[in-house]
């Protein structure tokens, strides 16, 4: 980007944290020349390269599928590459690291809790019935699909953590993303999994933290509803503690 | 090369951070002033079984000013209560199919204003002995 094409500059504020050196995060202040096309990931990308090579954050596709630049900006859940600077005028931006998560350094949070919850919830297909390769492929209708289909674009943003306050209060709460792809697959008509995760679903720490805030479906980037798969589940996890109860097979 | 050393953000003031947190707040708040009149009916019960002198003290408690200017008060947490509710609502039900397609969540916050709508009407009817 050249001097001669950029039209306008913005203030764009980082809270700023770097472990060996601050005890607590503070505020840094940036005057970014910038176009109409660029991004706030774009934004803090010119810091890195001109400004201050300090500044640490994720990234990687720049286009809203890699799920890596989720931060705080103006206090919202967003991601970087898909908000717009010219969008953000007259300024000055706040942007801060994905808000319940820990700070690691700058804008880059702790990701390790997310991947062991993700793991936890067996995101994948447990066939029913396992085929032999000639018995050929699992069939599914397109309503079948439906059940399911939005769920599936979670991108693992943790966008939707960062707009739970019930997981920054108890961040042993398996959280909206986490229970959306745990019902990704347990509504899939191919997956016959729900009963080696439902006693992670029915543990205090999963469905039952939920207080139905729902922020979570208003940040997410990708249009699921995590905040629906969770209070589906609620249903789901009485169902099968009262049924459980009944058979005398226990929860 | 320095040490990992992550810094958890305090919590404090968290519903303060957000107007969809507040409006949350308000849901749940609010929901005490359902509790609120529900308590204020099951009194009205417990005075109904005490005898005639009892009950009749009851309602004309219920129309001194104070307790008039409880019941707006009440009334008007009960539509924020509902309000919220209404619009939250299509989050907590699994997807509804009508005539093979899927019900949109505004659709289904409607369907909640008009069962108020008949029930409102119901209640009122009865009350002025239709």
């Amino acid at each position: 980007m050249s001097e001669a094409t950029t039209s306008r500059t913005i203030t764009i504020e980082v809270l700023r944290y770097r472990p060996e050196q601050d005890t607590e995060p503070l505020w840094q202040s940036y005057q970014v020349p910038f176009t109409d096309d660029m991004s706030v990931l774009q934004g803090v990308q010119y810091i890195k390269d001109e400004l201050d090579g300090t500044l640490s954050f994720r990234w990687s596709c720049r286009m809203a599928i890699c799920g890596s630049c989720g931060m705080m900006i103006n206090g919202r859940p967003k991601l970087s590459c898909k908000t717009f600077l010219r969008d953000l005028m007259p300024g000055p931006v706040r942007v801060e690291a994905l808000a319940h998560l820990p700070i690691e350094r700058d804008l880059v949070v702790s990701v390790d809790p997310f991947v062991e919850k993700l793991r936890s919830v067996k995101p994948y297909i447990i066939p029913k019935e396992p085929r032999k390769l000639e018995e050929g492929e699992y069939l599914q209708t397109p309503a079948q699909r439906d059940a399911y289909e939005q769920f599936s674009s979670c991108i693992n943003c943790m966008l939707c953590y960062a707009a739970c306050p019930q997981f920054g209060l108890d961040p042993e709460f398996l959280g909206p993303g986490v229970l959306a792809l745990l019902h990704r697959y347990n509504a899939d008509s191919r997956d016959g999994g729900q009963a080696e995760r439902a006693p992670i679903l029915g543990a205090a720490e999963g469905v039952w933290s939920c207080t139905a805030v729902a922020y979570c479906s208003e940040v997410c980037p990708k249009g699921v509803d995590p905040a629906n798969a969770v209070n589906q589940n609620k249903v789901n996890s009485a169902k099968h503690y009262f049924l459980g109860w009944l058979t005398a097979k226990g929860g | 090369m320095s040490a990992k050393r992550p810094y958890v953000r305090p919590m404090q003031g968290w519903w303060k951070r957000d107007p969809y947190f507040i409006s949350y707040m308000w849901r749940e708040t609010t929901a005490l002033a359902v509790a609120l009149y529900a308590v204020v009916l099951a009194v009205g019960v417990v005075r109904l079984a005490q005898g005639e002198a009892a009950w009749n003290g009851w309602l004309a408690a219920l129309k001194s000013p104070l307790s008039v200017l409880l019941h707006l008060v009440l009334l008007a947490a009960m539509v924020v209560h509902a309000k919220s509710w209404f619009e939250i609502m299509p989050k907590t039900m699994p997807a509804m199919q009508m005539g093979g397609k899927r019900v949109e969540a505004s659709t289904i916050t409607r369907a909640g204003w008009a069962a108020t709508a008949v029930a409102t009407l119901l209640v009122l009817g009865l009350a002025w002995g239709w």
